[in-house]
């Protein structure tokens, strides 16, 4: 009975090709910008660490005051970084299972190839429980150790890019690197790891950049020779010292800060330890204003730093409307197609097809052009895909692409939205009374 | 022509012109919400920096080893690496000026602070935003600006600082909004400033028309023509460099620039990045909202092209169910032009009825997009616009199959079907 179905459904659709047709196009069409622009938001707003971003949470200190959030789009928030006595201050009492403090660091490397210009590379500087903390994959060696944090040591681990430019990909640990003029040995080399948003910095990195993470040192180390951060460095009052060291000294915020925390006891000892730190701070004179900390997960962190772009959510919702607007003109012209069969539906009737059967009809022919409409779709969703990277930045369009979980959301979305749409037709169409049919003809 | 018979027709198809209707509604809603995000983005873009754009690019190169900047013997080290380099670019034939700068309009990267009439106020609190450039006595020359009062920098105005030292320039230049907003009453020139929440003087000794500040991010919307240009040159372990070619020569002048650079230093960092004409960054700060607008267009077209085609599909249908009775109007003498009206009319009151429910959808739609995404309220008249622009949609739309429907002869009505 199906396929007697189908092959009425697809007799019907030939004899108003113009009509199919169009209705093809109208869903293909409708589909594919809702699902090129869901490509695009799924891209951005994906969890980029889903197994453990509830285990990761960013502390916040309110070191300012009422003067830091002062205008009106600040919403209390305290600041969303770290100064460096605070930041340090944590590491040491290191009450998290993992913890790291960071900053970015954008230092030159010298190539031992002479012929080669020095060359600028992008990475962070952070403590060695940054790898186990994020499940960092290594293709060689692995990060430095708690003791390397300890003796300030001049160890690196570099991405797998870095490593292919500088040693043509083979096995670089033990060899020795030139950042900035002084050398540093290679401990471990990364897979492929580059996660977007750059999720453990979204403060210094605004979560989506071109840029490559290919060096990592630790902390104490770039803090010891100077290397300067690189990013936002926000102040509620110009430092008394001058240089990297009076940054240092000062209560402007640079340094990003994560935290790993298994389960809730230890989410709840944290938050109490982070409240007796201000405590601790006010009544050493050194805060003059209520409590006012936050510990956000992951998730919730991306979401209070507005990381998915505006823009991106914007057009989602706009697609979405456009793909409404196409399933309502689906809508109306399956109507017109199955009333205009009442004749037929009537003669079916007659002969004793129950209406189950004229609804099973004729939802399999919505499903028809469903299908076709989401074969085009498909096309045009690849084709959308392709070209985002002409309308939208760089760091945002490279992100989006076909696979197939999105090929078989594409398939079926037109189907069944195109199934839905014709519901009320089918319905009317069921109603359709045999006796005043067959009178009319 | 009396509006009853039409309207008694149209409960017979309820359905067919409710979903008419509301498609309208929709196109409605999302069409004037896109075309306003579309302006809104153009504006945006075609907004001037202040800037003479033509001719003009940025160098961004950083020393391999160079000394930290953090005592006065390294500032004086770094100074001297900066000054080479100055004199390196100045040499090149199709250069016309240079001058260091700390940013350019656009560029995103940014040193904010504020200015105040007092001394000691809050950093954070002031008289006014501003953000702040960094450049010699070339500066505004080579950026293409122009006095409306006071006087430019002289070489001898010219100080340099490393780059994270926190002293505020005894002079500055401002824009006139800036110098506007912080005096009211006018002639800021020679007056004195304090910037910020410093306790140290500014004296303001010229000011221009208009500059732009480098980020173009929300954040900075509500200071965008607040710039201060401090007679500064800045010492850190990188260096920027804003040089206005000859004209016509931007090309040439570009290319040669590595190669004079490397010749006066070979250790340091230039990449594809490092030369860039102004042309290609404010590309890159628009891209985003160019891409935006771009987006929302297409939108609008797939968006109007379906509903149009939606229009024509049901009325055509209609049309056709309606074939005889059109017949016998014609048969008691109604006109072609009679029929044709009467299909034109009734596009009208179904649109009409679809675009009063867009109205407030769209007004609904603006809403939303201004809770969540700091969009602003939209002007009455993208409704207006919208709204005429989905009627003639209908009319456009309706026209085919109404032509179509005058065009049955009377003779169908004899006919029995």
């Amino acid at each position: 009975m199906l396929g007697y179905y189908i092959d009425l459904a697809i007799r019907s659709l030939k004899r108003s090709r113009g009509l199919t047709a169009l209705m093809i196009l109208i869903i293909g069409f409708g589909v594919a910008a809702s699902m090129t622009s869901y490509s695009v938001f799924r891209a951005v707003s994906g969890d980029p660490i889903p197994w453990k971003s509830s285990k990761l949470f960013v502390p916040q200190i309110d070191i300012w005051g009422p003067k830091g959030h002062s205008d009106a789009t600040s919403n209390n928030e305290p600041p969303d970084a770290f100064d460096y006595i605070d930041a340090v201050a944590l590491m040491r009492d290191h009450r998290g299972r993992y913890q790291s403090a960071m900053y970015r660091v954008s230092p030159s490397i010298v190539p031992a190839d002479a012929h080669m210009h020095p060359i600028n590379v992008g990475g962070h500087a952070v403590y060695s429980e940054f790898f186990p903390m994020l499940d960092v994959p290594f293709k060689f060696g692995t990060g430095w150790g708690a003791d390397g944090d300890a003796r300030r040591a001049s160890v690196a681990v570099i991405s797998g890019k870095l490593n292919q430019k500088l040693f043509g990909g083979a096995n670089s640990v033990g060899k020795t690197i030139d950042i900035d003029g002084k050398d540093y040995r290679v401990v471990g080399v990364l897979g492929d790891w580059n996660p977007k948003p750059v999720f453990y910095d979204v403060v210094n990195t605004g979560g989506f950049t071109s840029g490559q993470e290919d060096i990592f040192l630790p902390f104490t180390r770039a803090i010891d020779v100077g290397m300067p951060n690189d990013g936002n460095t926000n102040c509620s009052e110009i430092p008394k010292g001058s240089g990297f060291v009076g940054l240092q000294q000062s209560s402007c915020v640079w340094i990003a800060y994560m935290v790993q925390l298994d389960d809730k006891a230890a989410v709840s000892a944290y938050k109490e330890y982070l409240d007796g730190y201000f405590r601790d701070q006010k009544a050493a004179g050194r805060f003059s204003w209520p409590l006012n900390n936050r510990l956000r997960d992951l998730p919730a962190w991306l979401d209070a730093e507005h990381v998915v772009p505006s823009d991106t959510k914007i057009s989602l919702m706009v697609a979405l409307g456009l793909l409404i607007a196409c399933l309502v003109n689906t809508a109306g012209l399956l109507l017109a197609k199955f009333l205009r069969r009442s004749g037929e539906i009537g003669v079916r009737r007659a002969l004793g097809a129950p209406k189950a059967a004229i609804y099973l009809q004729f939802l399999i022919e919505a499903g028809v052009v469903g299908l076709s409409g989401g074969v085009l779709g498909l096309l045009l969703t690849w084709l959308g895909v392709l070209g985002v990277g002409l309308v939208l930045p760089k760091e945002i369009s490279s992100l989006a692409r076909v696979d197939l979980g999105l090929l078989a959301l594409t398939l079926t979305v037109a189907v069944v939205a195109t199934m839905l749409s014709g519901l009320y037709p089918t319905f009317r169409a069921s109603r359709v009374q045999p006796a005043l049919q067959l009178k009319t003809n | 022509m009396s509006l009853h018979p039409m309207i008694a027709a149209l409960r017979k198809h309820k359905a067919g012109v409710v979903l008419i209707a509301m498609q309208i509604a929709v196109t409605l809603a999302i069409v004037c919400n896109a075309i306003f995000i579309i302006y809104a983005r153009i504006e945006n873009v075609r907004r001037p920096t202040g800037l003479d754009e033509n001719n003009l690019f940025l160098v961004t190169q950083q020393w391999v080893g160079a000394p930290s900047g953090d005592d006065p013997a390294s500032v004086q080290k770094l100074d001297a690496m900066l000054r080479e380099d100055l004199n390196a670019l100045r040499a090149l034939p199709d250069v016309e000026s240079v001058s260091p700068t700390n940013s350019i309009p656009l560029l995103q990267s940014s040193w904010n602070g504020s200015a105040a009439l007092k001394p000691g106020t809050d950093l954070r609190e002031g008289n006014a935003r501003t953000t702040f450039y960094f450049g010699d006595e070339q500066w505004l020359k080579t950026a293409g600006l122009h006095l409306i009062a006071g006087r430019d920098f002289t070489a001898a105005d010219v100080t340099n600082m490393a780059f994270r030292d926190n002293s505020q320039p005894a002079i500055v230049i401002v824009t006139k909004p800036l110098a506007d907003k912080l005096f009211p009453g006018g002639n800021a020139v020679g007056k004195v400033i304090y910037l910020n929440g410093d306790s140290k003087p500014t004296t303001i000794v010229g000011e221009v028309e208009r500059l732009q500040v480098p980020s173009v991010s929300s954040w900075a919307s509500t200071f965008v023509w607040n710039s201060t240009i401090a007679p500064i040159r800045l010492n850190g372990n990188f260096s920027r460099y804003m040089v206005r070619a000859k004209p016509g020569r931007l090309e040439a002048a570009m290319r040669a620039v590595p190669n004079a650079l490397y010749a006066a230093n070979p250790m340091r960092v230039l990449d594809d990045d490092s030369v860039k004409s102004f042309k290609d960054i404010r590309a890159e700060a628009y891209r985003a909202d160019i891409g935006m607008a771009a987006l929302m267009g297409m939108v609008c077209l797939i968006l109007l092209a379906v509903t149009a085609a939606g229009i024509v599909g049901l009325t055509s249908f209609w049309v056709g169910q309606r074939h005889r009775q059109i017949g016998v109007r014609r048969a008691l003498g109604a006109r072609k032009v009679d029929i044709l009206h009467y299909f034109q009319l009734e596009n009208l009151m179904i649109a009409g009825a679809g675009a009063l429910a867009g109205i407030a959808l769209a007004v609904g739609l603006n809403r939303v997009l201004m809770s969540k995404f700091e969009m602003q309220s939209m002007p009455v008249y993208y409704v207006l616009a919208g709204l005429a622009v989905v009627m003639t949609l209908g009319q456009i739309a309706v026209f085919v199959p109404a032509r179509r429907a005058s065009n049955v002869p009377p003779v169908v009505a004899t006919r029995s079907v």
